[in-house]
């Protein structure tokens, strides 16, 4: 990718982390922890990677994202709402009363969901029979699915993966975000998941692992997906949690709690001036 | 009686999926390893293209069957009761119920009369759990033509259906030439005004049989089948209380949560009438011969009998 492309993809990064505090602070609640460490790849997916048209977001030919770690709505919707879906000052809506905008993503109220999630290790099901269904119905479209760290604890998410390399869908790909924490604490205290590369290439997946917060690699990792034919990709991405906000980044802490007034402006000051070194660039 | 007809409502299925699957090229059908038993292996030898086997994994079955739905196609999926109700219960609700997909889950082997397998597979809370679930409908049909209009009707309807099955092979007593099915429509089998039996799937004979004895012992007895619990056919239980003053429903199925419970529900608010349920009553079944099941668990046209005769003081 051009040095320009990357510069915009930077920044971008930065307005949906901005979303991602605006809408946990004005919720007083949800997921800031899990939705920062994947801001990166949810910006790399809506801006560069998905073929997708905000103008028509249930166009039938688009690649599709099911965002199995639901919890991390605040993220996927600061990007949707960055990529012109809908209007990014309704982030500020999340888990209102009256707001679209649910606390788990709601495919039949927000523009650009594709499946609703929010119960761990369903998501990446729905993703493997939408990748089936693609393939059955001809469609040259791929499907996305992110999950986190902690959800592959759920006995259904090797269900899912065995599913997907029993029949091949060398259209689906499966990211999981390993930031290392989950609510109770460090994952390999709580139940450890590992070795995870190792276990998705025994399930049959060809398994890429890179930096969750470098878009050369998750390019070159999404190009490598796309050409590998006959077995489902996994991308394994270590990442932060909390990443971009510094007294969220590591803790545990942050993973289902809201920033109050004071921790939000620290946080936007944060952001504001990463944007800005970003643009200096 | 030799010369009745008998087919199990699995049968039913199978080939219904196996007529659906020549007229419509967006049905697909998953199941669980056991094509053999819920018939879906009808379809699998018709379509080997379009069945899926997912393995003993009915979590995942279901949120696949979800994720084809949310790209068009229109899925079966297939277990026994026990699993694609009791096991996938929160994928039905999360995948399927709560993104209103279009999903027909088509369970077999519901209730007690699965037989020798015992308890573990004898699916008696399937109605209760799947009519919890917003804007679910939930299915029981009696025979084999209504079992197969059924899964037509679910094909045409567009969103999540639960269609449960039998093992056993049951009378077929409907004439498939006038026989006319609509979702959440109820239709009633015999007149009669001193008690009116409601019920479902196997049971819907047993009563038929029961409505047959109760005339010749001077009770008029309305029998009234009503293989769609939900949507409930409110007109139709409101009448059938308001002119016989009396009801008996009858379920291969716990007393708790389904058919009884939903026909109380709606006659406390609308218009209290004393009811009396036949069902299971609030216990496991065992191994054993379906046939000697249903007589031991009251599941019979004796049983409603009593019941009824009991109920009207003679």
């Amino acid at each position: 990718m051009t040095a320009s492309e990357k510069k915009q993809l930077m920044a971008a990064a930065c307005k949906v982390r901005m979303g991602v505090v605006e809408g946990t602070h004005s919720a007083k609640a949800g997921h800031p922890g899990g939705s920062l460490s994947a801001a990166d790849l949810f910006t790399y997916l809506y801006f560069k990677e998905l073929n997708v048209d905000p103008k028509n977001p249930r166009w039938e030919d688009r690649d599709r994202f099911v965002l199995s770690k639901g919890h991390t709505a605040p993220g996927l919707y600061a990007a949707l709402a960055n990529r012109g879906f809908f209007p990014v000052d309704d982030l500020s809506t999340l888990r209102h009363i009256d707001s679209y905008l649910q606390g788990h993503p709601n495919m039949n109220t927000v523009p650009g969901v594709d499946m609703s999630t929010g119960s761990l290790g369903q998501g990446v099901s729905c993703a493997a029979g939408m990748a089936l269904a693609a393939r059955r119905m001809g469609k040259s479209c791929r499907v996305y699915t992110l999950l986190g760290d902690g959800e592959i604890q759920e006995g259904q998410v090797w269900e899912a993966m065995m599913f997907a390399a029993h029949y091949k869908l060398d259209n689906f790909c499966a990211i999981v975000d390993n930031n290392g924490l989950q609510i109770d604490g460090p994952i390999d205290q709580v139940m450890s998941p590992y070795p995870i590369p190792e276990k998705l290439k025994a399930f049959g997946f060809s398994v890429i692992e890179i930096d969750g917060h470098d878009f050369d690699q998750m390019e070159a990792a999404f190009e490598k997906a796309k050409a590998t034919k006959g077995a489902p990709t996994a991308i394994v991405m270590k990442t932060t949690k909390g990443k971009g906000v510094s007294y969220m980044e590591g803790q545990a802490g942050w993973h289902g709690k809201a920033p109050n007034d004071e921790e939000y402006e620290i946080a936007m000051k944060e952001l504001r001036a990463q944007l800005a070194e970003v643009e200096a660039m | 009686m030799a010369d009745v007809k008998k087919i199990a409502t699995r049968d039913s299925y199978g080939n219904a999926l196996k007529e659906l699957g020549q007229l419509h090229d967006d049905l697909i059908v998953f199941d669980a390893d056991l094509a053999g038993a819920t018939k879906t292996g009808t379809f699998k030898k018709a379509f080997p293209d379009r069945h899926f086997n997912c393995g003993i994994a009915e979590g995942n079955m279901i949120a696949v069957a979800a994720g084809a739905a949310a790209m068009g196609l229109v899925p079966f999926a297939s277990s026994f009761a026990m699993f694609a109700a009791g096991r996938a219960f929160e994928q039905v609700r999360n995948s399927i119920g709560y993104p209103h997909l279009n999903v027909k889950i088509g369970a077999t082997h519901g209730g007690i009369s699965v037989g020798e397998d015992g308890a573990s597979h004898q699916c008696c809370e399937d109605f209760a759990l799947m009519r919890s679930i917003p804007g679910m409908v939930v299915m029981s049909p009696a025979d084999d033509v209504e079992a197969r209009a059924a899964v037509k009707a679910a094909y045409e309807y567009e969103g999540p259906v639960y269609l449960r099955f039998g093992r056993l092979a049951v009378p077929v007593f409907h004439d498939e030439a006038d026989f006319k099915f609509e979702i959440g429509k109820g239709e009633v089998l015999q007149e009669g005004g001193d008690v009116a039996i409601i019920a479902n799937g196997l049971l819907v004979n047993e009563a038929m049989e029961a409505g047959k004895t109760l005339a010749e012992a001077g009770i008029s007895a309305r029998v009234i089948n009503l293989c769609t619990i939900k949507p409930l056919d409110e007109e139709l239980v409101l009448k059938a209380a308001r002119e016989c003053g009396k009801i008996i429903t009858c379920e291969e199925h716990s007393i708790i949560g389904g058919l009884g419970e939903a026909v109380c529900a709606l006659l406390s608010e609308k218009c209290p009438t004393p009811v009396r349920r036949v069902g299971v009553n609030d216990e496991f079944g065992h191994s054993g011969p379906a046939a000697a099941l249903l007589k031991q668990f009251g599941l019979s046209a004796e049983h409603i009998v009593e019941t009824a005769k009991d109920f009207c003081g003679k």
